[in-house]
């Protein structure tokens, strides 16, 4: 086990290396510089300025002093929000997001498991197709179409639930942007669950458990839901990918203060640095999470381990 | 299958032909028909937006920009997986070792915050978008045609085709390929839903294309702000956006069903 998880720990790592390198060498190729504006600033002054960022030091010096100022936890000064360090900004928006981020895969594995077991014992029922293209239909259709047309019937037309977030007191406010962002997950774990479910379900141990006489509800819990549960866990990996980037597009919608919206923020306003920071620290989150999974993975099935 | 390949062709001959049966042109501002709401009265049969500019020829116009940087891309990303899982499956051993790690490790990054760096960096231009799209989803595609590839190596054609002295890369393309093209063509339909979602995910959050160009997803952003004055502005992008997905995905579902029999339960 340990070697196995060494083995993983040392794969991520050049993984990790070719984001940030990458990422780097992307803003740095930038053509024209990110203190060009509309009216041309007088050499000694650009000049200071570059200095003042170490823009006028050679790349792989540039490279250099950015690995190790990330070592630190130094992401640079953002170039448009003055006095705020790029982690400042990450410190501020991250909690928010987190929160909401982590509701949105616990609703997702909930609903998404029960809805995707019980398609699968009903399975080629009525109830298992309605299941399925529910399913189909949350897959199809993206956050930033969910999102607003929600708003729009819930809470503008309706007026069930708050539309906004500044100023919303209670958890109200939780309620959309958390199931918006959990739908297609759940219509992902649905449609995975019925399909191992049904694999599962067709093994001859299943049967052995039916014939010494056990309930359907026990067979579930006790020998199927296990080994149906490995692509779930194996997806979680593409499913934190995918609620990261649904956060950008819900927190924009609801007008969340999250990560998400410096991100945009920062993208159309061509803040080179909290852009390329947010980058860097979205992949190392994605990568750390899906190490975590590859080395759950280990845990639960031994046969992964020895290969 | 059939309904959704005839609603896609519905759509599709639409988006081309639609612009021409309306007398408004796509960014022509009229600010005596502000926000009005669909009307066959003044031939604004999806309504005005804020700026007065008919909405059927703008919508007709999205489409056909969101179809054809998803064809465009999904092409681009034919091109790439094609060769790249082709070369690895064909040539085999320590190469493809190597190959699909590189594309293990890629499968790994979270490419669309990278999509986004490249069009803070670059711009928005048009040719960027393609290829971006493009390049960030070829990897199913190689992966797929390696093990393809790793099968068609073995047959007696190829085997020939190596003992009259035909150069690897001719075989590669000439013998190998043809012979991928059902799987492909699977591949290719799922593809386009993919890059129709990048495409319309940054020009809503308006890093795609640029005003008075418009696209599916900016047409959306437009709606967002201005829903509770003019719903329709939202609903009927919103609506074709989300139609011409699913009928993609259905698509694609049915053709991966029938031609790859495994995969079906």
């Amino acid at each position: 086990m340990l070697r196995y998880t060494l083995l993983r720990l040392l794969g991520a790592i050049p993984t990790l290396l070719l984001v940030i390198v990458l990422a780097f060498l992307m803003v740095h190729a930038a053509p024209g510089g990110p203190f060009d504006a509309e009216r041309a600033l007088p050499a000694e002054v650009a000049a200071n300025i570059e200095a003042a960022y170490h823009l006028d030091e050679p790349l792989p010096k540039q490279l250099g002093r950015y690995m190790s100022g990330l070592l630190r936890g130094d992401l640079g000064p953002s170039f448009r929000y003055r006095d705020y360090t790029v982690a400042e900004l990450i410190g501020t928006g991250f909690p928010l997001s987190l929160r909401i981020g982590l509701l949105a895969i616990v609703l997702a594995l909930l609903l998404g498991i029960s809805s995707g077991t019980v398609a699968a014992l009903r399975h080629g029922s009525m109830l298992d197709r309605i299941v399925m293209s529910f399913a189909m239909t949350g897959i199809s259709i993206p956050v930033f179409v969910v999102a607003p047309v929600l708003v729009l019937l819930l809470a503008v037309k309706l007026q069930w639930l708050p539309a906004g977030w500044s100023g919303t007191p209670g958890a109200a406010k939780y309620i959309l942007p958390v199931f918006t962002l959990a739908l297609p997950q759940i219509a992902y774990i649905a449609r995975l669950t019925r399909a191992s479910m049904i694999d599962v379900l067709g093994r001859d141990f299943i049967r052995t458990a039916r014939a010494q006489g056990l309930g359907t509800k026990t067979i579930i819990r006790v020998h199927a839901l296990k080994p149906a549960m490995l692509p779930i866990l194996s997806y979680m990996g593409p499913a934190i990918a995918a609620i990261l980037t649904g956060s950008v597009v819900v927190e924009e919608v609801f007008g969340i203060p999250g990560l998400g919206q410096f991100f945009v923020r920062g993208a159309l306003n061509r803040d080179y640095t909290l852009v390329l920071g947010i980058v860097i620290f979205y992949a190392t989150l994605i990568i750390t999470l899906n190490l975590i999974v590859d080395i759950l993975y280990g845990v639960i099935d031994p046969r992964v381990r020895n290969q | 299958m059939k309904k959704s390949g005839g609603i896609l062709l519905f759509i599709l001959v639409m988006a081309i032909v639609g612009p021409w049966l309306s007398p408004h042109d796509y960014q022509d501002t009229n600010f005596d028909a502000i926000l009005n709401a669909p009307s066959f009265a003044g031939v604004h049969f999806f309504g005005t937006d804020d700026l007065g500019r008919d909405l059927f020829v703008r919508t007709m116009l999205g489409i056909r920009i969101t179809l054809l940087v998803a064809i465009v891309a999904s092409l681009v990303s034919l091109v790439i997986g094609v060769t790249y899982g082709a070369v690895a499956g064909y040539v085999g051993g320590r190469v493809d070792a190597v190959m699909m790690r590189f594309v293990d490790t890629l499968y790994a990054l979270p490419f669309i915050f990278f999509v986004i760096l490249l069009m803070v960096v670059f711009e928005r231009n048009f040719f960027l978008i393609f290829v971006a799209i493009g390049a960030i989803n070829w990897l199913d595609m190689a992966r797929i045609v390696r093990g393809q590839t790793l099968s068609l190596r073995e047959r007696e054609f190829v085997d020939a085709a190596r003992l009259t002295g035909v150069s690897t890369a001719r075989i590669i393309f000439r013998h190998i390929a043809p012979n991928l093209l059902g799987i492909v063509v699977v591949y290719v339909t799922l593809t386009i839903p993919q890059a129709i979602l990048v495409e319309s995910f940054l020009s809503f959050l308006g890093l795609g294309i640029q005003e008075p160009q418009t696209s599916l997803g900016s047409l959306v952003d437009g709606g967002v702000n201005q829903m509770e004055g003019a719903s329709w502005m939202l609903l009927i992008p919103a609506a074709l956006l989300a139609l011409i997905l699913m009928c993609f995905n259905f698509l694609g579902d049915a053709l991966r069903d029938f031609f790859d029999a495994r995969k079906s339960p």
